[in-house]
């Protein structure tokens, strides 16, 4: 399957002086980087810190006030074709489980879409929901059958907003087993998390946001036990206060 | 009260009576309400869906107006759709004044706002919870609206219900461009009319009677269908 | 969209066709075809030509003007100044006498202008005025409401002028007007036949009737296709010979109601 994709890689990612202006300030301000393949990037920052809406920025939803952010990849169809976006919230449509996966895997005119639909399903352990109504699912199944219908275009980078914050252990668990499944698929993942442990768990390095900017970057464990900021400092102090 | 309870018995007799004559108001009745929703919402809906999710100059605006069009008097459309299809008018040459069809042209341009406005509405709060996922998958413009409206069609429902209702209880649009002639264009709310001009108020009633309970069939059929429907898929 | 066109499709065909069909459109009044008149009179010319007959009843003024419009084949109205009117305007073809029936003054029965059983129609409304006692009007350009009017020229009186709160126009038909009456026990003019087959009367009777000039003509007339070539000329003219012929005024001349006969048949030999 993967020999029909085109083969050129989307990656790297590169933001330029980017920002976001709403309300009449800066949500996102001035903010810079490049990401490359590989590495789990983990996006942490307070509330209001400009996450979100730096995610929606990369996977396109929004579009800069000024600034650039440019992909390895030119053509805007197979540039969306190759990244995925898992939300806080699932949206399904009213359907059943595996027609909303064939509905996404339609859309990116994927043949065999009953086949590789049903196949993603089992990946995330919800094949015999198949028939199941999406919306009467769990919060925890929906969130996993949304992973398994991003998972299932095979994306090159995929998105996820805090993907598990309105879920319980388990379900959190489950959720956090796929995206280590996709990531050995090779998917390179880019997360915002609120929860420091899943950090820890789920990532390679660490951008933190404070206040619309990057403010530092660094690889995962460095950043926890050794932060460059200030800000960083606070927020890990504030959001584990007995560190 | 003598009044209303002999009505009411008057229209249970009707109903049984099978009367050719009622039969026949009756079906054309709901031939001409019917076609009119029909219409109406093959035109309503993809207007209503297209100012809902579409960010042009004046939209507000025309929000406002789509609802204002809304309380549509009908006496007034039937007035503007007579003079249309008038021979004096500028569509004189169809010659469709008096009959069905122009009942039915009234009818939808009546009822046309009620669903566009409606399906607008229900079609905007939809789009504020799904427009982000459908981008984020790749459905844009007209594909991601069918998508949405497929998926709120029981909403949608409630819309084309309120339509019907409009059109099956108005008699000013229906009296000017059909005329009520005996047998062509003798709908219920007009024979209803004739009958209480003539005086004939028990049997006005019973009409009424029967009207109304054609209305709450067809409601009830729709909301089975959509309870159905709904147990179904979620 | 399947579904849809299927729809569509069903729709077509159920609604009936329109050209096909041999018929005319005839402009009448609300209170001819109240009178249940067509009802017995059309059948009889439908068996015998195949032609239908579409009555659109309206008041005299709107179904002139359907008339002028060129949206009817023929007008049958009963407003003979108003129907000259038509022809010399060259709307009508020519005008034909066809039949009358009379206008009766009705009022509760406790009649406070002490109008009853009088055989003068003039002098009732003149004491109708000054008792000042409700008096319904149709005030809507009708046939009726013309002859109402000129009952009260003949009484001295320019109504729209003289006339005081007693005064109450409708506006609207005979039948609604008649409601109103009945609802507010006012005085009325009406044509029987409207007072015949009228079922609400509450406390109403006919206090008035017999005077001359409370006589009610009608004609008929072709509009004119010369104006509106569209006109259907020979079925049109095929209704106004056969309600003139010896046939078509004996069918009238045998509507009856309760046993009365309602119009009286006049048409020119």
């Amino acid at each position: 399957m993967s020999g029909m994709r085109a083969p050129s890689s989307i990656l790297p990612l590169v933001l330029h002086e980017v920002s976001y202006a709403a309300g009449g300030r800066n949500v996102v301000d001035r903010v810079s980087f490049e990401l490359a393949p590989g590495p789990r990037t983990v996006i942490l920052g307070a509330n209001g810190a400009g996450k979100s809406v730096l995610m929606r920025l990369m996977h396109g939803l929004l579009r800069p006030t000024s600034g650039e952010i440019v992909w390895g990849e030119r053509d805007p169809d197979r540039l969306r074709q190759r990244q995925a976006m898992v939300f806080q919230r699932p949206v399904m449509l009213r359907r059943s489980a595996l027609a909303n996966v064939v509905y996404a895997l339609k859309l990116a005119r994927v043949a065999d879409a009953e086949k590789i639909a049903l196949a993603a399903l089992e990946a995330v352990g919800l094949a015999r929901l198949a028939q199941r109504p999406a919306r009467v699912l769990s919060g925890g199944e929906q969130q996993r059958l949304a992973l398994a219908r991003a998972w299932s275009l095979r994306p090159q980078v995929l998105f996820l907003d805090e993907p598990t914050a309105n879920l319980d252990p388990t379900a959190t668990r489950e959720i956090e087993s796929a995206i280590a499944a996709v990531h050995a698929g090779g998917t390179k993942i880019v997360m915002t998390t609120h929860n420091l442990g899943q950090a820890r768990r789920l990532g390679d390095e660490v951008l933190f946001i404070h206040q619309g900017r990057l403010v530092e970057r660094s690889p995962v464990e460095q950043f926890f036990r050794q932060p460059a900021s200030a800000e960083a400092a606070a927020f890990i102090k504030g959001e584990l206060p007995w560190v | 009260m003598q009044d209303i309870l002999e009505s009411l018995r008057g229209a249970v007799a009707l109903i049984f009576s099978a009367d050719p004559v009622l039969g026949g108001i009756v079906l054309l009745s709901l031939k001409v309400s019917l076609s009119a929703v029909v219409f109406a919402t093959l035109l309503g809906l993809p207007v209503g869906a297209a100012i809902a999710v579409g960010r042009f100059p004046g939209r507000h605006t025309i929000v406002v107006l789509l609802n204002a069009l809304m309380g549509l008097p009908p006496v007034v459309v039937g007035l503007v759709v007579y003079l249309l299809l008038s021979r004096a008018g500028p569509l004189g040459e169809l010659g469709l004044l008096f009959s069905p069809p122009a009942m039915v042209i009234a009818q939808t341009i009546l009822i046309l706002p009620i669903i566009a406005a409606l399906c607008r509405q229900a079609v905007e709060d939809a789009w504020i919870e799904y427009q982000e996922q459908l981008r984020s998958l790749g459905a844009q413009g007209v594909r991601a609206a069918l998508t949405l409206i497929w998926d709120i069609r029981f909403s949608l429902l409630t819309a084309v219900l309120a339509g019907l209702g409009r059109a099956s209880a108005e008699v000013g649009a229906v009296m000017i461009v059909g005329g009520n002639i005996d047998g062509v264009t003798r709908v219920m709310t007009t024979a209803i009319a004739l009958e209480t001009s003539k005086g004939d108020l028990p049997l006005a009633l019973s009409l009424g009677i029967v009207l109304i309970t054609l209305v709450l069939l067809l409601n009830a059929a729709a909301f089975g269908l959509k309870e159905a429907a709904q147990r179904r898929y979620g | 969209m399947g579904l849809i066109s299927r729809i569509l499709l069903v729709l077509a065909f159920a609604l009936p066709a329109h050209a096909q069909e041999k018929f005319i459109t005839v402009a009448s009044t609300t209170s001819t075809e109240q009178s249940g008149l067509f009802k017995h009179l059309l059948p009889v010319f439908e068996k015998k030509t195949g032609i239908q007959v579409r009555v659109v009843a309206l008041g005299t003024g709107q179904a002139l003007d359907m008339g002028r419009r060129g949206d009817a084949d023929v007008v049958f109205v009963h407003a003979r100044p108003l129907e000259e009117k038509f022809v010399a305007e060259g709307f009508g073809v020519r005008r034909f006498e066809v039949m009358y029936n009379d206008f009766v003054i009705v009022g509760p029965k406790s009649d406070p202008a002490k109008i009853a059983g009088g055989k003068d129609a003039v002098e009732a409304l003149k004491k109708i005025m000054k008792t000042g006692s409700p008096f319904a009007s149709r005030g809507d350009k009708s046939g009726t409401h013309f002859a109402e009017v000129e009952l009260w020229k003949a009484a001295g009186v320019d109504i729209a002028r003289d006339k005081g709160p007693w005064y109450r126009e409708t506006g609207s038909g005979m039948g609604p007007t008649l409601n109103t009456a009945s609802g507010m026990n006012a005085y009325s003019l009406t044509d029987r036949g409207t007072w015949l087959s009228f079922k609400n009367r509450g406390d109403l009777v006919i206090v008035v009737e017999g005077d001359q000039r409370l006589f009610n003509q009608y004609g008929v007339m072709l509009v004119n296709p010369a104006k509106h070539p569209h006109v259907k000329k020979e079925m049109g003219q095929a209704f106004v010979d056969w309600v003139i012929s010896p046939a078509g005024q004996k069918t009238i001349a045998e509507y009856k109601i309760g046993g009365e006969q309602l119009f009286f048949p006049n048409a020119r030999k």
